[in-house]
């Protein structure tokens, strides 16, 4: 037997019908919440059923065949596809089922949205991976110093000095790539400047150019957020010019 | 004896009154009642004493059936354990001069052996009454005020004067006799 042991013998008292008072309501409670002890009564019901037969005795006179065969005749027809008032017991165990259904496809769901984060997270993480990687070989591209340059202008005209700045404001990232510089003058250095729309213009870093008249600054110590009007490089004396651009002009942003 | 076949065949023509009665076809109805009704009788004779009251009680299970046919669930039970037991609860009932206490959906009956063919149940009456026999006095009284009599284990105890303990325990071991005495 699969049901509970202290409920045995209120289980048969309630399938006669012969408990009363709070043991009833204690059991019926139980019997709301447990499927062996339902079953167990349906079982004892079928043992009812087996004294039912002990009372076997006279036939049921012959009148009553008619009076039913007769009742029936009379009986408005009806739905044939009634359906009765379920037991409220299976009325629960259905509802059991759906509430249990129900929680399945919610964590299958669940599961399923986490293993989508997850896959979305790792695709981002690949992504970013993959653009620092490009942006890498960008930065490695222009600084490396075997990289060969070369600046193409219109023929038969005397190579001018050029510069090229790539900034990005909200990071504060510069890489500025220069060439056909003059060679520096002895304690002299060239200086970027970046020139704010607003206030005075920022010391973007110091350079020498190569035997080539190339030269790069990347990512020189500025402040993130600042909006560039241009970029300017001047000569400096060796040690630079911290507060404000005092040499010679050399370049001026032409205002890309 | 019976076979095994005779017993399928019994039990997939109970199953198919019954579809037959769900579509509203009274010969199906008339043939249930041929083979059931001594069983519903007698249980109601039983409890009631008279057989007025009896025939009544007949009458209003085999009428509850015919208006609700799916109250019965062919799956979980065969139908003469069901009749017996609904007809035994209604026959209390009428005793008490009370409304039906339950809906007949909401007795389910889960009995086995299969009670259907005549030879079947001849068998299973000897059984249960060879068990009975078998019994204490004090135990079968128990049994029988509760099932025929209708009476609550307080009422029981009351009226035999015993704890209210023992009498849940001998009618707790009575049905698990019968039961063991089926099974066996």
């Amino acid at each position: 037997m699969t049901a509970h042991e202290q409920f045995g013998e209120d289980l048969a008292l309630h399938a006669l019908g012969a408990l009363d008072g709070s043991e009833r309501a204690a059991l019926e409670k139980h019997l709301n919440e447990c499927v062996d002890c339902r079953r167990e009564l349906e079982q004892l019901r079928g043992d009812m059923a087996l004294l039912a037969l002990s009372a076997s005795g006279p036939k049921p006179p012959q009148r009553a065949r008619q009076r039913l065969l007769t009742a029936i005749a009379e009986e408005p027809e009806r739905i044939q596809t009634a359906t009765t008032k379920r037991s409220w017991w299976r009325t629960f165990e259905w509802v059991a089922a759906v509430a249990a259904l129900a929680v399945v496809v919610l964590l299958v769901r669940q599961n399923s949205d986490l293993r989508r984060n997850i896959a979305s997270v790792q695709a981002r993480m690949l992504h970013q991976q993959a653009e620092l990687a490009r942006a890498k070989e960008v930065a490695d591209l222009f600084t490396a110093p075997e990289t060969q340059q070369v600046t193409l202008i219109a023929a038969k005209t005397p190579p001018q000095p050029q510069g090229k700045t790539f900034y990005l404001r909200n990071r504060g990232q510069l890489i500025f790539l220069a060439n056909n510089l003059p060679p520096l003058p002895p304690d002299k250095i060239y200086e970027l400047w970046l020139i704010p729309k607003v206030g005075a213009p920022l010391p973007a870093g110091l350079f020498r150019p190569d035997a080539h008249g190339s030269a790069t600054v990347v990512n020189p110590p500025l402040p993130a957020g600042v909006e560039a009007k241009t970029f300017a490089v001047t000569l400096e004396p060796e040690s630079g010019s911290h507060e404000a651009p005092r040499g010679q002009a050399v370049m001026a942003g032409i205002g890309e | 004896m019976v076979g095994l076949s005779s017993v399928s065949s019994n039990v997939m023509d109970d199953a198919r009154l019954v579809v037959r009665i769900r579509t509203g076809d009274e010969q199906a109805m008339a043939q249930l009642y041929d083979r059931y009704s001594p069983i519903v009788y007698s249980v109601a004779l039983r409890v009631l004493g008279d057989t007025g009251g009896a025939e009544d009680v007949m009458q209003d299970v085999f009428m509850q059936l015919w208006r609700n046919p799916a109250a019965f669930d062919s799956s979980r039970g065969s139908v003469p354990a069901w009749l017996a037991v609904v007809a035994r609860n209604r026959a209390i009932d009428a005793i008490r001069k009370r409304r039906p206490a339950d809906d007949i959906a909401d007795t389910i009956v889960s009995v086995e052996p299969d009670l259907v063919g005549e030879t079947e149940r001849a068998r299973a009456v000897d059984k249960v009454r060879g068990t009975l026999g078998g019994m204490p006095a004090a135990q079968r009284k128990a049994l029988e005020m509760a099932f025929f009599g209708g009476l609550t284990h307080s009422e029981i105890a009351e009226k035999t004067g015993e704890p209210l303990g023992t009498i849940k325990t001998r009618i707790r071991s009575g049905l698990l006799a019968l039961r063991k005495a089926m099974n066996g």
